[in-house]
């Protein structure tokens, strides 16, 4: 866990700072404005950590209790997680004390950077720390600027949430450039992603996407296999 | 509200264990002191670059284009304004192909075009 390690992961987590501090702050007004305590918003952004599983909740938490279905629901949303395990098997390997907490805090972006950017295991353990307070501050920072301050001051950023799709552009871009051998996988996932959204819809194309990209990654690997 | 503090923190427990399934359940499988099956093997090179055009996708994915979009709808002219910003990233990152600056400017880029001109 050397100063080198650490100064590396934070020039490359700047991107995530805004992102999540963006993001987290929007979660945290509006964590605040459905009225739950500041406790309830802050464990879910340290326990469950996934935006989009966390955002899903604020609306679960108000309706009826239903253990089973939050179960299946939060599954759900988060498989593409089960992606990125996949990914990282062999790279964790040897990672040691650190690999429960690589996997622990392995968000979308975090797995993003790690996977593309590499390096030692300090260094990808240094991203992952960064990029866990950053969402946790962002928050607890909206949380605070939602029971004080007004809406306004939200225009002022607008348009900033953006960030989260430049990001996962110019990673793919960052992939793609530097991957050459997978770019019939780079196309694939973009065909059966369209493809399943265009029959789907927004609301529901992630987990038939999914099985679709996993079906023909195995085509092509029991091609590639005779 | 309609449930009790014990409630939510199930809840929150649930939700918790769910997703830390969907991150473990990997390694969980398949015990890492065995060779890594063959197909896990290919999976770690190339799914990656399948899951990141897959999230590209999920990002854009409440954008209404304009050929599907209504004329009240059409906030951003159908989905323009966004496609602008992924073109000025793809152009910037095969410029530089420098995170730091294809994040930065491609974002300030959407954030000047969408609070000046739209």
């Amino acid at each position: 866990m050397s100063k080198k390690d650490f100064k590396r992961a934070f020039t490359l987590s700047l991107p995530v700072l805004g992102a999540y501090w963006f993001l987290g702050i929007t979660y945290g007004l509006l964590a605040a404005g459905m009225g739950y305590p500041l406790w309830i918003s802050a464990t879910m952004a340290m326990t469950v950590y996934s935006g989009s599983v966390e955002f899903l909740a604020l609306s679960l938490l108000s309706g009826t209790f239903n253990p089973l279905s939050t179960f299946v629901v939060a599954f759900v949303v988060g498989a593409r997680h089960l992606f990125y395990g996949i990914s990282m098997f062999d790279r964790f390997r040897g990672a040691g004390w650190k690999k429960p907490f690589l996997i622990y805090f392995m968000s979308d972006e975090t797995f993003a950077l790690n996977y593309t950017q590499g390096g030692s295991f300090s260094q990808q353990l240094w991203v992952s720390i960064l990029d866990f307070s950053y969402w946790l501050s962002g928050g607890i920072m909206g949380y605070v600027l939602g029971t004080t301050m007004g809406d306004g001051f939200m225009q002022r950023l607008e348009g900033l949430d953006f960030v989260l799709t430049v990001m996962f552009v110019a990673i793919f871009m960052d992939d793609f450039v530097r991957h050459p051998h997978s770019h019939s996988s780079a196309w694939t996932g973009i065909c059966v992603a369209s493809a399943c959204l265009l029959f789907f819809g927004s609301q529901q194309f992630l987990v038939p996407a999914m099985l679709g990209i996993l079906i023909i990654l195995y085509l092509k690997y029991k091609r590639s296999d005779l | 509200m309609i449930m009790t503090t014990t409630q939510q923190i199930i809840t929150i427990g649930v939700m918790s264990v769910a997703v830390m399934f969907t991150r473990f359940m990997p390694f969980l499988l398949f015990p890492s002191k065995d060779k890594t099956p063959r197909f896990v093997q290919y999976l770690g090179e190339h799914l990656a670059s399948a899951v990141f055009g897959m999230l590209v996708i999920y990002c854009l994915k409440d954008i209404e284009f304009g050929f599907l979009a209504s004329v009240e709808g059409n906030r951003t002219y159908g989905g323009m304004l966004e496609l602008a910003g992924v073109a000025v990233t793809i152009l910037l990152h095969l410029w530089r192909r420098d995170m730091l600056l294809t994040i930065s400017g491609g974002t300030l880029f959407y954030m000047a075009m969408k609070q000046l001109i739209f």
